[in-house]
């Protein structure tokens, strides 16, 4: 079989990713601009950088949206993989067909509604709005992404490792932290990942929950971004690129040595 | 069995099982008690507002219920037809909706035109390629939305930078208003939710069998018609799911249609946004909110199904 790429590919690749690209590109170079403008290159400069960490309301935005994403990530992380056990390995319960539909839902339903059914509901419940509210937002909608991505891994395992546990008298529940946890364990994390870059992101459904003194982030640069542009948002937009680059790389490198790994175990050793 | 004790036979027949059961019925009840309360829940409520009538309280809208206990116990329900009557007569919102079902069908239509052949590009790259390229596709998806049409508000305005490398090319005298315009929101649309578009694609394309290709062009199909016989039917699945994915989403967008789109340009979303934020009239909000869930009901069901056909069939 012809290895290589075919010209025509080649260039729908190279302008498709120069589309997805070249916007992030110059916003990261404008954020190095000395002059206010974001169109006209002035020299290089990080004093936007150093007007950012001045900023104390936007620190303190960025301080909420981390304590949202880090509770809110592991809530939705414990009830996506609980989810996603559920969908696999308990057969046909009652109310199967409910549960997956509600599960998935929120993957494709418009934040619009989920952030105005949410902030309706903490009315009736007589929560009062805040970090909080946010943070059980949050885990609701990131638990779709999360049940998807460990469902996956849960469908793809072997499942004779746990009937083997199981048929030598290990009950249900050990076999589950014992067995199954290790091997989905790569799927969980990226279901965390996720659900914690979906929280750091959102403002939509964090505009609808949250309450006075919980301004998340993204609601600030919203705000802040309906007045003008100014390059101490290209700063924390860049700042924000950079930590979620890391991490998405940092995930991705753990899940593929967990393949290597998996591959080594599963494979006979190949010659060198 | 017989010469057990009765405790133990107890323990054995009851209460061993029961206790072994506590972790699946908690298994099974949390993630289902949370559904219930966050997601299903809510939905009854926003039903619920959506025949009250807006007051200046808080919460801002009357009850539907009553309960008059002097006249025994009685209970009654007032439903108030009025917040939907005023969708219909109204036609700022219905305009709304069928702008907003109008730009998420083109901008769907564009996605999957692009899309397409980047995913088919992809699919078809060397082996080693494909993880990194995958990988690039993913990363700008998870950088955050907002971000990214911000980026594109520099680049459009009027003195913006594609303006000005217009100018300097030489094609264009004057700068071009494409920021508060439609093009500009189809544009930040079809950029923000292009990886939607391209991963489910390149999830079929990739699995799709290349002799079938190699077969018929040996038995003489031109490359184009085999792509339109043999490849887009192959990939139809992805293309339902991809399709969904941008569509759906698009309908309800608040964000782009407010920083990139002109004060015309009319999406339901952003018409829920203000009654719910600047006239504080909830009631309205949520009727707004329901007539869309049912619009979306259809294309939900279509990707719902998709993805529980997809689970079924890795079993």
């Amino acid at each position: 079989m012809k290895r290589g790429m075919s010209p025509i590919n080649l260039t729908v690749l190279t302008l498709g990713f120069a589309f997805l690209y070249l916007p992030i590109f110059i916003l990261i170079v404008f954020s190095f601009n000395e002059s206010k403008l974001v169109n006209v290159w002035a020299g290089f400069s990080t004093k936007w950088y150093g007007e950012m960490a001045a900023n104390d309301a936007l620190i303190d935005a960025a301080l909420v949206t981390l304590e949202v994403g880090l509770v809110s990530s592991t809530l939705a992380t414990i009830l996506g993989t609980m989810a996603a056990v559920l969908l696999t390995r308990f057969g046909r319960f009652r109310g199967r067909t409910l549960f997956a539909g509600m599960v998935l839902a929120p993957l494709v339903m418009p934040e619009v509604i989920i952030g105005l059914a949410l902030l309706l509901m903490f009315l009736s419940l007589g929560l009062s709005r805040g970090t909080l509210t946010v943070v059980i937002a949050h885990a609701t909608f990131a638990m779709a992404y999360v049940t998807v991505i460990v469902q996956s891994r849960l469908m793809s395992m072997d499942r004779a490792i746990e009937e083997a546990a199981q048929d030598l008298g290990c009950p249900p529940f050990r076999t589950f932290l014992n067995i199954t946890l290790p091997i989905i364990a790569p799927a969980v994390i990226a279901g965390w990942l996720c659900a914690f870059t979906l929280s750091l992101d959102d403002l939509v459904i964090a505009s609808f929950t949250t309450g006075p003194g919980a301004t998340t982030l993204p609601m600030k640069i919203y705000s802040q971004v309906r007045l003008g542009v100014t390059p101490e948002i290209n700063a924390i937009s860049t700042l924000m690129i950079g930590v979620v680059t890391a991490g998405v790389i940092a995930a991705s490198l753990i899940n593929r040595r967990s393949h290597r790994r998996q591959g080594r175990a599963d494979a006979p050793p190949r010659p060198a | 069995m017989n010469n057990l004790s009765p405790l133990s036979e107890l323990t054995e027949r009851w209460l061993r099982p029961a206790v072994e059961r506590v972790p699946r019925g908690l298994a099974i009840g949390i993630p289902y008690a949370w559904l219930l309360i966050f997601f299903l829940a809510p939905f009854a409520i926003v039903l619920k507002i959506s025949f009250a009538e807006p007051q200046l309280a808080m919460p801002p809208y009357t009850s539907i219920f009553e309960f008059l206990n002097e006249a025994g116990d009685y209970f009654s329900v007032e439903l108030n037809l009025g917040n939907y009557l005023l969708l219909i007569e109204d036609d700022l919102y219905w305009r709304a909706y069928l702008n907003s079902l109008k730009i998420a069908a083109i901008s769907t239509a564009l996605a999957l035109l692009l899309g397409f052949p980047m995913a088919y590009a992809m699919a078809r790259a060397p082996e080693r390629w494909r993880g990194p390229l995958v990988m690039m596709m993913i990363l700008p998806f998870w950088t955050s939305f907002l971000i990214r049409v911000y980026a594109w508000i520099g680049i459009l305005k009027g003195e913006g930078l594609l303006n000005g490398f217009l100018q300097w090319l030489g094609l264009i005298d004057q700068p071009l208003a494409i920021l508060n315009t439609d093009i500009a929101v189809y544009i930040g649309i079809v950029y923000s939710y292009l990886p939607f578009m391209v991963l489910p694609l390149y999830a079929t394309l990739e699995k799709m069998d290349e002799s079938l290709l190699e077969a018929a062009a040996d038995l003489g199909c031109r490359p184009f018609k085999a792509l339109w016989k043999i490849t887009v039917p192959l990939a139809r699945p992805g293309i339902i799911a991809g399709s969904c994915l941008v569509f759906i989403p698009v309908v309800g967008e608040v964000v782009i249609p407010d920083l990139l789109g002109g004060s015309e340009t009319l999406m339901i979303g952003r018409t829920l946004w203000s009654e719910f934020f600047t006239n504080r009239d909830w009631p309205v909000a949520s009727a707004v909110a329901i007539v869309l869930l049912l619009l979306l009901v259809v294309p939900i069901a279509l990707f719902q199904r998709h993805l529980l056909v997809r689970a079924e069939a890795t079993r």
